[in-house]
């Protein structure tokens, strides 16, 4: 579990997180969303330590992290794993030793075990055959994957995305998805994602903290967005007509009866 | 005030240096590493420079030696001593600062705006300690070395370059390379290497790793980072010279 507690986060006097508190519980999919430039990477950034926050803490399964001094934070960075929104992908190595990076800092495994592993998590990020290619070589999304497969390689106990499925295909970005839920569910780990796409909203959203203009707008689960009433997180969710149409069938189904006066068959029509 | 801030972080980060590393067989591998692409990545240039410096020299010291009286084996002698007291320590760092220092600061510039740095950081890498120090190890096991080939080279040079202008045969120009040979030049010289190995790797580390921005900020800042080099070089070769001779 990861505690915020009244975040606040400011460069050069331009305040960027305006007191945000949140609890991101384990083994669920913590969903931050909001526009762009309302603060979502730098909030992540401040959970994770390479922003320090000006105001707030926060915690990681109770233990004060903004207190600890560097050596009591890198234990803790031992069990992160993080996605950076740009990949962050080291570019004078291949795609195996990316991935094989963390393994070969932090444990005395043989070659072939650490080989073993790299395969099985570029094999879950869909990424097969791609070990001696350099990042270079790779498209925005093939980054992203091999990102993934970096950050997870570990086995973390808390895990990071910033942004995973953007530059993605639908299809390849639902993969994304569902491999985030399976190893939150299958570790029992923390996840945080950063997102504005609306799938992942809806498929993996346990928790969904909606930021606007550095403030916590919305919190709630993926079931409770359909019904909210906050007229600015409704505008970013449904933004498109299709997705409004989505949103009133949804409800439809949920509760049997249409949300307002419009009328059913102006929508299957 | 803000170059004594600056001055404050650049004595911060090569204190943050020092820790226990996570894994002493990767910075092994890391120090190898940058030894071989200092060391043997600047062995050409450094090969260049020294045998034209030292004929240069031997060309120039006879033209300017134009009485009789003094013995041609002189030009041995002061070829010698000037290739080893200031062309190969101070040119060749001069030209390392070039070299190596642009290579280092754009090296770790690039790592801090695409993130890399920030990615190893949140795996709990000490990156001050992972990527700074085995650049300035490096440098100073390497560019001493680069110097020393230099001087050598840099004779060799003034020697044929002596022998081929018809200046002086190269039985002379030896003759006169044993003679008054004071071997606390050498010590000096080294002592000027070690200087300047250390500038030209913690100053360029310094302005690639806090680099702010993006491409345009990290050619900018390797710039910057050589420009300072040199300054320090020469500043540094000034004291030690009023220091230690
Ligand atoms: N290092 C920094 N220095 C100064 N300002 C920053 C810095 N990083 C971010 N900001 C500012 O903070 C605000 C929020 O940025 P942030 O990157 O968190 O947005 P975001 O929600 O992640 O957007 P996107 O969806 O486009 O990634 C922006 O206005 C940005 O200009
Ligand atoms: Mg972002």
């Amino acid at each position: 579990m990861i505690e915020l507690r009244n975040i606040q986060k400011s460069f050069d006097g331009r305040t960027v997180i305006d007191g945000t508190s949140a609890i991101m519980k384990t083994g669920q999919c913590n969903l931050i969303i909001g526009a762009s430039g309302s603060g979502k990477t730098v909030l992540m950034k401040c959970m994770v330590g390479l922003f320090e926050p000006d105001k707030g803490e926060i915690l990681y399964d109770g233990k004060n992290f903004t207190a600890m001094n560097n050596k009591e934070k890198t234990e803790i960075r031992k069990e992160i794993g993080m996605l950076f929104q740009g990949s962050a992908l080291f570019d004078s190595m291949t795609v195996q030793r990316n991935i094989m990076f963390p393994l070969n800092m932090f444990t005395d495994w043989t070659y072939q075990k650490k080989l073993n592993r790299v395969n099985e998590v570029l094999e879950r990020v869909n990424l097969k055959d791609s070990n001696k290619k350099f990042p270079s070589e790779l498209s925005g999304g093939m980054k992203k994957r091999v990102g993934i497969a970096r950050a997870i390689v570990l086995n973390p106990k808390y895990l990071f995305c910033d942004e995973p499925n953007s530059g993605l295909d639908p299809q390849t970005s639902l993969v994304i998805d569902q491999l985030i839920k399976e190893i939150t569910l299958e570790y029992n780990i923390t996840t945080v994602v950063n997102t504005h796409d609306m799938n992942s909203v809806m498929e993996i959203g346990n928790y969904i903290l909606y930021m606007h203009k550095g403030r916590k707008e919305w919190e709630g689960t993926n079931k409770e967005i359909i019904f909210s009433k906050n007229k600015l997180l409704n505008d970013f969710i449904f933004a498109s007509e299709f997705l409004k149409d989505a949103k009133e069938m949804r409800m439809l189904e949920e509760t049997g009866k249409m949300p307002n006066d419009r009328n059913i068959d102006d929508i299957i029509k | 005030m803000k170059l004594f801030t600056e001055i404050g972080r650049y004595l911060l980060m090569l204190k943050g240096m020092f820790s226990k590393p996570e894994n002493m067989k990767m910075y092994w591998k890391e120090l190898m590493h940058q030894c071989s692409e200092i060391g043997f990545g600047s062995l050409g240039i450094v090969a260049i420079i020294s045998l034209f410096i030292g004929a240069v020299s031997t060309i120039q010291t006879a033209y300017q030696l134009v009485t009789p009286l003094i013995p041609l084996s002189t030009i041995a002698q002061i070829v010698r001593d000037t290739v080893i007291l200031e062309f190969a320590p101070t040119l060749v760092c001069i030209v390392l600062a070039g070299v190596v220092g642009s290579k280092i600061a754009s090296e770790l510039g690039n790592m801090r705006v695409s993130e890399q740095i920030d990615a190893l950081e949140i795996m709990g890498i000490n990156t001050k300690a992972y990527l700074v120090m085995p650049k300035i190890f490096a440098s100073l096991i390497m560019i001493p070395l680069l110097v020393v080939i230099s001087m050598v080279l840099g004779i060799i040079g003034g020697r044929y370059a002596g022998s081929a202008a018809h200046i002086l045969s190269v039985s002379t120009f030896d003759k006169g390379l044993m003679y008054g040979f004071i071997p606390y030049n050498v010590f000096f010289a080294l002592a000027k290497a070690y200087t300047f190995s250390f500038i030209i790797s913690s100053i360029p580390a310094y302005f690639g790793y806090y680099v702010k921005g993006g491409a345009l900020e990290i050619g900018q800042s390797s710039t910057r980072a050589v420009v300072v080099s040199c300054i320090m070089i020469l500043f540094s070769d000034y004291v030690l010279s009023a220091l230690l001779l």
